[in-house]
């Protein structure tokens, strides 16, 4: 029994009964095989997360943002800054860089892209660490404060989407929350 | 004292005191029965605590209830995770150790002053972390991610906790010195200490890794310290978070041995397999914590994939493993039980109605089929961008700690009472039931927090409408019920964890006792007089029913792999 020393003294000489020995094999391939079919998505899949990231500053961070904002920033015919609820809505050029930064409690700022076209964005925090979950798409990253994530997304549906905060930052956590629309 | 006695290793001497246990003919020394009482105790304590929060946390996530306002739902959130994961699962854990070392080689414990002195900071320790959290101002989460700061307590209190653990780790490693000094046992450790030995030396590491990081952060909290980095935190943190997970596992694995043993009579198919798989837990899965930190930046993919898997996933595999010898273990026993008629007369005829078997069986079943299964998607690289901190994560996580570990190790109380409190297990009837309306509960709970992690609800989040939020997410109806029929296991699991405290608190304080002669169990052991037939040897056992439980729990596992990579295939491109 399992509670009482192996009858077998030598239990280390027992042979491996077949069952054991084939299951044992099976697990080894899956392992195996679940390892090298990671590797293989970064050559035949089109999800996978870049790591290229920088240490950079809060309030670089923040001043890259800002300049972002109001250089692409979208106007209405009155030349007004469009906003959505309080948030300004900023649509970068096809193909550029697109800064988003998280804050207590806000994705900032809103963002316009359009369907079948890559951007590279930028994304960090300006306070505590947070979690950028794109809804309903279900990507999420981590957020850190000092580091610059820069990866390259590609809408492939047009719509409304929010952007969550899935890391604990606080007492206002469950109200942050972010904007991207993405028109054909 | 304790250099006295360090003095008479080798003198079996008469300064201890021994019983024989009439049930099982084990020797059993005074000390460490006490030890082992008071560390149970602990846990079932710490276990009401935090089982209380964590039903308060499950009714402020039914969004029709949302019972708690906001700031007491994270304070109580972050009291939960404490509670359970950290002081009812170790105090546990220590009083196995000593189980699985004193009781089960016959020893008496090493040096109990020390070990009742690492108690004492455990107490001490977690009494602090309580107070820390209920003050309200370290509502930081169990992770307590930087640059967010608790209260200098809260850190404190984990590190003396941490401490006192340590304390009763040495102490486990210093009564197998005993043990073999003075000749208690024959040949090598028993398999279920052998699990042990595997379960203390990853705790080992485990608290060096608390150390590292929770030293510093505690002296930034202070203000002795400018800063703690954030990526650092998060790598050093889950060498502990992580690890102390796979104490767990080598726990509750033990813990099944222990249980197929003394109910059905199992004995390990090959002692060899086992004891290897057991083995790789040390050798592959403490540093395993890179799967949380798949969705960091600032760590290369090439570190990511290594790290998740050690090239082929090997503490998978040695839990798959275990999956199979475990049950095969039952079988084969069962069979010389006299239980051979088709595949699963020995599944269908096994004492169900013990709450320690069943407990044993359900958390074996759940462990694999949703903590295992969902935990290796989790641990994919590219997969894990899918829930990374969605709901899900709690999810998984609740099928591995709750419906895994925390329900073998109620299996085993039912076991502990007698032998050690030597108090029979009251209202027979009710105890019958408890493992199944607790299962029900834990499983529910699993699953449900996975499907609305599917649909992007967020973990420790207080309201998924996000009422005043300026641009709120709709969530899907479909998340709403899920947190709903979550909340509602919540209930059920509440209400088996109430029964199991009141159950145990009632046979310690009530049981019959049963150090009376012609004393008997309401649930009793196997009795090994009672094998009818000598099924098979190692060499030639048939095991059709575990055959068939591992295919199906494998099919399983290669759909539910390939879903997630088909639904990751259509989302949005990102590289």
């Amino acid at each position: 029994m399992a509670i009482n020393a192996p009858t077998n003294r030598l239990w280390w000489k027992e042979p491996i009964h077949s069952i054991e020995l084939g299951w044992i094999i099976i697990a080894f391939l899956w392992g195996l095989f679940m390892f090298f079919f990671m590797i293989a998505w970064h050559f035949i899949g089109d999800q996978n997360l870049s790591t290229e990231t920088y240490r950079i500053t809060t309030d670089q961070f923040q001043e890259k943002v800002e300049a972002f904002a109001d250089e692409y920033a979208v106007k209405d015919a009155n030349g007004e800054a469009v906003e959505i609820n309080g948030t300004p809505l900023v649509a970068p050029p096809v193909g550029g860089d697109v800064y988003i930064l998280g804050r207590l409690w806000e994705w900032w700022p809103a963002i316009e892209l359009k369907k079948g076209q890559s951007y590279r964005f930028h994304i960090s925090s300006v306070d505590w660490q947070h979690g950028f979950s794109l809804q309903p798409v279900n990507i999420n990253l981590s957020v850190h404060p000092g580091l610059e994530h820069v990866l390259t997304l590609t809408p492939t549906k047009a719509g409304e989407y929010g952007i969550v905060c899935n890391e604990f930052c606080g007492i206002g956590h469950h109200t942050m929350s972010g904007v991207i629309r993405v028109v054909e | 004292m304790t250099a006295i006695e360090i003095g008479h290793i080798g003198t079996s001497g008469a300064q201890y005191q021994y019983r024989t246990c009439k049930f099982t003919g084990r020797r059993v020394e005074r000390s460490a029965e006490l030890l082992i009482r008071a560390n149970a105790v602990a846990a079932v304590v710490f276990l009401a605590v935090g089982g209380l929060f964590g039903l308060l946390v499950a009714l402020t996530r039914w969004p029709a209830v949302q019972l708690l306002p906001a700031d007491w739902f994270y304070l109580v959130l972050t009291g939960h995770g404490a509670n359970v994961l950290l002081f009812w699962i170790i105090f546990f854990e220590i009083a196995l150790l000593y189980f699985a070392s004193a009781v089960i080689l016959g020893s008496r414990i090493a040096t109990p002053k020390f070990a009742w002195l690492g108690f004492l900071l455990m107490i001490v320790g977690a009494v602090m972390a309580n107070y820390a959290v209920l003050k309200g101002d370290s509502t930081v989460m169990f992770t307590s991610y930087p640059p967010m700061l608790a209260e200098h307590w809260f850190y404190l209190s984990l590190i003396l906790f941490a401490v006192g653990a340590l304390i009763g780790v040495i102490v486990f490693f210093a009564t197998l010195v005993v043990a073999k000094a003075e000749n208690t046992y024959n040949g090598s450790v028993p398999l279920v200490t052998f699990g042990a030995i595997t379960a203390a030396i990853i705790a080992v590491f485990t608290l060096a890794s608390g150390a590292i990081i929770l030293v510093p952060t505690w002296l930034w909290s202070l203000g002795l310290i400018s800063g703690i980095d954030t990526l650092m935190y998060k790598i050093v943190w889950w060498g502990m978070g992580h690890s102390s997970q796979q104490i767990n596992v080598a726990a509750h694995i033990s813990i099944w041995y222990a249980i197929a043993a003394m109910t059905v009579g199992a004995k390990p198919l090959s002692e060899k397999v086992s004891r290897f798989a057991f083995l790789m837990y040390i050798l592959f899965l403490q540093l395993a914590s890179a799967h949380h930190l798949l969705a960091e930046p600032g760590l290369s993919s090439a570190w990511k994939i290594v790290n998740t898997s050690y090239m082929m996933y090997l503490a998978v595999m040695a839990s798959m493993i275990h999956g199979l010898t475990v049950p095969g273990a039952v079988e084969a026993a069962q069979r010389r039980n006299g239980y051979t008629r088709g595949w699963f007369e020995w599944l269908t005829k096994a004492p169900w109605g013990n709450p320690a078997f069943s407990g044993m069986f359900m958390s074996l079943v759940m462990f694999g089929f949703i903590g295992g299964i969902t935990g290796v998607i989790l641990g994919t690289e590219q997969l894990n961008v899918l829930m990374h901190n969605t709901i899900y994560v709690p999810g998984h996580f609740h099928g591995t700690v709750v419906a895994g570990t925390t329900l073998a190790f109620m299996a085993m109380t039912y076991i502990v009472v007698p032998l050690i409190f030597q108090r029979d297990i009251i209202l027979p009837g009710l105890a019958k039931w408890q493992p199944y309306i607790f299962g029900l509960g834990a499983g529910g709970i699993s699953l449900f927090m996975m499907g609305a992690g599917t649909l992007g609800v967020p973990r420790r989040h207080w309201d998924i409408a996000m009422t005043d939020a300026a641009n709120a997410y709709e969530f899907s109806p479909a998340a709403y019920l899920m947190m709903g029929l979550n909340g509602i296991s919540a209930i059920f699991a509440a209400t088996g964890g109430l029964l199991f405290v009141l159950l145990i608190v009632g046979s310690v304080l009530f049981g019959r006792r049963l150090d009376v002669p012609g004393a008997k169990l309401n649930f009793p052991l196997h009795d090994d007089s009672k094998v009818v037939s000598q099924y098979g040897s190692e060499a030639t056992f048939k095991l059709p029913g575990t055959v068939t439980l591992v295919t199906i729990f494998f099919l399983t596992f290669i759909l539910y792999y390939f879903v997630n990579w088909k639904y990751l295939s259509e989302i949005w491109q990102f590289n």
